[in-house]
């Protein structure tokens, strides 16, 4: 026998008081894990942004748009490599349920500037031959059952009418954290429509995209260009990608600032629920403890004991709630695929999923463990009987 | 009897007493006497006597207040925790009125825990607990749990622990205090063999007449005072 045997008779002992502890232990950890994935999902498009892309946008506000002429002068600008524009489109597909984000885009040069998002050379050279057509991503095209050739329909919301479109091209992610969900169709066609139906509204987009020749120049680049706008009838404000995306997400700020301490309250509630189950076992077993101690045992004999059990107790509920943060996630992230594109679980989360579990069977153990260890031995036979 | 041999056990102006918040509640005052080699004691007295309370001090887990023990030669008054632990798991066995064993292990595991803090072997700890089961009779029942024994069978499993690591002296609280009367005299008749057979030094501390007949010296304590040596 070893005392480790010990050990796992001793977390059984009480079969329905540990199983109980272990399903908290599994919940929190499962509530911990989806908290910290969403909250990875909120900021999963600034981290999937690049800090060597600039976006050009109105320095009044994002819903101004700016004029197309900029499109030359932006290009003539020093370190400017690549420039793309386009609006969002936001229209909407059959149902307001539906949502998926879509964008009017100048395509080659959007691709050029997104290389995460891979387009086979023909469908690229389709999309771009055909006035109408649009691309989607690989998860959008699944959701709707979409098929290359098909004709899709969108209902505008910013621009009026039913919007006509046919499938080209379907773009895969390069990795898992590149956003699937997103529609691109061709500005020349949102431009040519609106010439004839509001002609005020042509000949303008909602935002330049721009990629730098040398990312480490990209401030001076935006510089530059706000410069060349100023006075001017539209000013501009450039920005990296980065912060263009953190500019949306601030307005959200402190609901995440929420999530995240519920996600600690969590994990703190418990802490107190192990705690309490620790303490009732190790007062039950004073009597054995002293015993141990009576035999020659020593005191980090009994923390041994006290730690070791804690511990099992803490990362089999965490094993168990880890196993079952996968299969949990990806029901949640199809179901709240409309709202979180990217809904993956980080391995930092589960990380931070057993320094928790550790934390709690660790804390849990220290008072318990106190008590056992200085409680004289004669005492500690009294209470036997 | 071993007269010759120097007592196994020497208590010199032992004292204690406990503190109830400011009150003082002395327990135990100026005791001293000796205890020969293969000596069978029994302590008798009125409870809240002391019993308790010597017995603890001589198997080294409570510490006296002033006087000295001397046990086979060494001072264990001034023995530091760490000193005593090691000391108890060398010399004393101990056998307590409700058996104390661990209830998730097995009788076998049971016994062999004192091994457990030695260098044997498993398998020399195996010879070693198979022994002690055997001497108490339970060679039968090594996979059983304390649940599935009666009391005496677990007293007798525990006294088979006290064994296991040979000590020098054995020391016993009440061990047939929570027996019917018929177990009691099964588990007198061991102590008794254990003593005059493989010649261990017994102190028990007993209520029943019947068994204090067992020892060879009975000793009263009343109010903190040791009567002398009879029989
Ligand atoms: N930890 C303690 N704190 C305060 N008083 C104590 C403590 N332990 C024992 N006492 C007191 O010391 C006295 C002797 O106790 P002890 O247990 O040695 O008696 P005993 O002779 O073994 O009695 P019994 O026959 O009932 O077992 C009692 O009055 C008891 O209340
Ligand atoms: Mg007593």
């Amino acid at each position: 026998m070893h005392l480790v045997k010990l050990l796992w008779r001793n977390a059984f002992r009480h079969r329905l008081r540990t199983t109980l502890t272990v399903i908290g232990i599994t919940i929190a950890i499962l509530a911990f894990g989806m908290l910290r994935t969403v909250i990875s999902a909120w900021y999963a498009g600034v981290d999937a942004s690049s800090a060597s892309r600039l976006v050009t946008r109105n320095a009044i506000s994002l819903v101004f748009p700016l004029p197309i002429s900029y499109k030359d002068r932006i290009r003539q600008i020093d370190g400017v490599k690549t420039v793309s524009y386009g609006s969002w489109f936001g229209g909407l597909y059959i149902d307001e349920k539906n949502f998926f984000p879509n964008f009017a885009v100048e395509i080659e040069n959007y691709l050029k500037l997104y290389p995460e998002f891979v387009l086979a050379p023909e469908q690229l050279n389709a999309v771009v031959h055909d006035r109408k057509a649009c691309v989607v991503g690989r998860k959008l095209a699944e959701r709707f059952g979409w098929k290359i050739g098909d004709t899709i329909v969108l209902k505008g919301t910013i621009y009026p009418g039913d919007w006509e479109f046919v499938l080209r091209g379907i773009y895969r992610g390069k990795d898992q954290t590149t956003d699937e969900t997103q529609m691109f169709f061709n500005w020349d066609y949102l431009n040519e429509t609106m010439r004839k139906l509001v002609a005020r509204r042509a000949d303008q987009v909602g935002f330049y995209m721009i990629g730098v020749t040398n990312p480490s120049h990209a401030a001076e680049v935006a510089a530059d260009i706000d410069k060349t706008f100023r006075n001017s009838l539209a000013e501009t404000l450039t920005e990296t990608e980065k912060a263009f995306q953190l500019g949306f997400i601030s307005m959200t700020e402190a609901i995440v600032i929420a999530i995240q301490l519920v996600s600690f309250v969590v994990i703190i509630i418990i802490m107190a629920v192990v705690a309490n189950t620790m303490a009732m076992t190790a007062r039950e077993r004073i009597g054995e403890y002293a015993v141990f101690k009576t035999l020659g045992f020593r005191g980090y004999h009994i923390a041994g004991l006290v730690f070791g059990e804690s511990l099992i107790i803490s990362m089999t509920g965490c094993a168990i709630g880890v196993a079952l943060t996968y299969p949990v996630a990806k029901i949640f992230g199809t179901t709240l695929s409309n709202y979180f594109p990217i809904f993956n679980v980080a391995p930092t989360t589960i990380l931070m999923d057993v320094a928790a579990a550790l934390l709690v069977g660790t804390v849990a153990a220290i008072f318990p463990t106190w008590r056992a260890v200085t409680i004289r031995i004669a005492d500690g036979l009294r209470r036997i009987g | 009897m071993a007269d010759t041999k120097p007592p196994i056990v020497q208590i010199r102006n032992l004292s204690k007493s406990y503190r109830r918040g400011s009150q003082i509640i002395p327990v135990l005052e100026d005791i001293s006497f000796d205890i020969p080699d293969g000596e069978f004691l029994a302590l008798m007295g009125p409870s809240g006597s002391g019993k308790s309370t010597l017995l603890n001090l001589l198997a080294g887990i409570d510490t006296a207040d002033t006087g000295s023990i001397l046990i086979g030669g060494e001072q264990i008054t001034t023995m530091s925790e760490a000193d005593l632990a090691r000391w108890r798991s060398l010399h004393v066995g101990f056998i307590f009125q409700f058996y104390n064993l661990i209830p998730v292990l097995t009788a076998f595991e049971n016994v062999e825990l004192p091994l457990l803090l030695t260098r044997l072997s498993r398998k020399e700890r195996q010879a070693h607990v198979e022994t002690a089961l055997r001497v108490v009779g339970l060679a039968d029942r090594m996979e059983h749990y304390p649940a599935q024994l009666s009391g005496g069978q677990q007293q007798r499993v525990a006294i088979a622990r006290a064994l296991v690591t040979d000590p020098t002296i054995l020391v016993a609280d009440e061990p047939t205090g929570d027996l019917d009367r018929y177990s009691a005299e099964e588990i007198l008749d061991l102590i008794d063999r254990l003593n005059h057979e493989a010649g261990k030094t017994v102190i028990m501390v007993t209520h029943d007449p019947r068994a204090a007949e067992k020892a060879h010296v009975i000793r009263h304590l009343e109010k903190g005072i040791l009567s002398d040596a009879s029989r």
